[in-house]
């Protein structure tokens, strides 16, 4: 196996981009991503996108994206696993480096959300969900994750406010990125007051519908020293596992075993544990789920994640700052982009790029990315070279 | 809905048919071809237990549109003897008093309102029991 680097990154605008088709938008992040690497061919393409089927009726991304983009002739991939589509489409273009089948890959992700309204998105997103025996009961996502909260609660005392200390937290980190879809601060009593979704979920526990894409160039290490003239960033270590679609089928709903199993298998790729990590991007779609997540990878222990929020503990100058692009919450969840937009802040944080919200000495970063709640996840490790 | 799907999975929403495996005894719901426990591929009808408590449950306050007019109702993860868990709506109780650990037992009820294919679904919703 080859060693990998990612040699450039690319984000289009994040929001709600009425004017922007999806392939402009998926253009735009993968345009980026190129001039940032400076290569001028790539060799092929995966692109992550969780439904744009539901969202804008348009299957077939292998072919509309690889023509707009201006690269009609290469292999290209859409690549589905619900929120974790980008994390997977990183991991496969990861792999292909590696194997050494192609040179420079670029991996994105996309998703056109706006284009439906509140209860086509609900639809949608709902379809990551066991459709026969969860949705067709009624279930809403965050009404699943809510269900985790109240049993996270229950089991180990984790309190409401701790929850909004999450949000409070990550809109904090999200206000010093520019290219944040909500870069505003919102306080403990403002989550608690926003308008209950599913209990004891807020709407302020929720991220958001987005319009975004985000792009990724990996090459092997060797061509990246020879091409680049930034600061080299190497992938150390990638695992990827799956769980059970319901979520009542699983004994812990509370644990996130994919995430556990991915994180051990990255960690071990990378030789080292969760104390080596110096901050990390994880799947925060809800506030429970942040909490869920550092704890399965090892960033606080069983059941203290909301203590973790509330001391500061995950906060920039913590020991462990998570989200510092200001997480799904803050910076947006455009789905099928998120995997490789954490790609895009682990790559700035480790050259130095993040200005107000750089993580001193960085020289370490972790992304997780999960699919549903929890049915599919990917762990990257991603360090300076 | 379309109809085809709506009536193939009939059996396990109105009769509650489940599955046991041969070798290890653990029951699928709705059933498989692979026991997920044992890997076993051998298996006997068996109907799902009709008690048992709330594992965990929220109150959907923003829902799809075919729910939209029972807003708000609780829904949950009900673990039922034997060890099988659903999800099922919690119903016939005022919301608040809705607890983890609360026994109930399955009831055959409307589940959705008919949509654009004019099907009415039913199947399986949880009650407070003694």
């Amino acid at each position: 196996m080859r060693e990998v680097a990612v040699l450039g990154i690319g984000m289009s605008e994040w929001g709600e981009l009425w004017k922007k088709p999806l392939r402009q938008i998926f253009v735009d992040a993968a345009s980026a991503a190129i001039a940032d690497a400076g290569v001028d061919k790539i060799d092929s393409m995966y692109v992550g996108c969780m439904t744009s089927g539901l969202f804008v009726g348009q299957e077939h991304l292998a072919s509309m994206l690889s023509d707009y983009l201006g690269v009609s002739s290469i292999p290209a991939c859409r690549v589905e696993s619900a929120c974790a589509s980008a994390g997977v489409a990183f991991r496969l273009g990861y792999v292909e480096v590696a194997s050494g089948v192609s040179d420079i890959v670029l991996v994105g992700g996309v998703e056109k959300m706006t284009d439906v309204g509140g209860d086509g998105a609900t639809f949608a997103l709902a379809t990551a969900a066991d459709q026969e025996y969860e949705v067709y009961h009624g279930v809403t996502f965050p009404g699943l994750y809510a269900m985790v909260a109240n049993e996270h609660m229950d089991r180990f005392g984790t309190t409401r406010e701790q929850l909004a200390h999450v949000a409070v937290k990550n809109h904090k980190h999200g206000s010093m990125n520019p290219r944040a879809q909500y870069p505003f601060e919102v306080t403990v009593e403002g989550v608690l007051k926003s308008v209950l979704v599913a209990d004891p979920l807020r709407i302020l526990d929720c991220s958001p519908i987005t319009d975004g894409a985000a792009a990724a160039v990996l090459c092997p290490l060797g061509l990246a020293k020879k091409l680049s003239k930034k600061p080299l960033v190497k992938i150390t270590g990638s695992g990827h596992a799956t769980d059970t679609i319901a979520l009542h089928d699983r004994d812990d709903i509370t644990e996130f075993a994919a995430t556990k199993r991915a994180a051990e298998k990255a960690y071990k790729m990378a030789g080292v544990g969760p104390a080596d990590i110096d901050f990390a991007e994880v799947h925060d779609c809800f506030t429970i789920a942040e909490i869920c997540v550092i704890e399965a990878l090892g960033f606080a222990e069983r059941g203290k994640g909301g203590e973790a929020a509330e001391s500061g503990a995950t906060a920039l100058g913590g020991p462990i700052p998570i989200n510092t692009s200001g997480g799904l919450k803050s910076k947006g969840h455009p789905v099928g982009a998120t995997g490789i937009a954490q790609i895009v802040e682990l790559t700035e944080q480790l050259r130095g790029e993040s200005g107000k919200r750089q993580v001193k000495g960085a020289k370490r970063g972790l992304a997780q990315n999960m699919g549903g709640t929890g049915g599919s996840t990917t762990v990257h490790i991603l360090e300076v070279a | 809905m379309f109809p085809a799907r709506y009536w193939r999975e009939i059996p396990q929403r109105y009769r509650l048919e489940a599955t046991k495996c041969k070798s290890c005894g653990k029951i699928s719901f709705p059933p498989r071809s692979k026991c997920p426990k044992c890997g076993g591929t051998e298996f006997e009808e068996t109907k799902l237990p009709e008690h048992g408590v709330v594992r965990t449950f929220t109150v959907i306050r923003v829902a799809p549109s075919q729910f939209v007019e029972q807003v708000p109702y609780a829904v949950g993860i009900v673990e039922l003897h034997g060890g099988v868990r659903i999800t099922a709506q919690i119903v016939d109780c005022p919301l608040e008093d809705i607890k983890i650990g609360q026994k109930v037992r399955i009831e055959f009820r409307r589940i959705q309102e008919d949509g654009n294919s004019g099907i009415i679904c039913y199947g399986y919703k949880c009650v407070p029991a003694p």
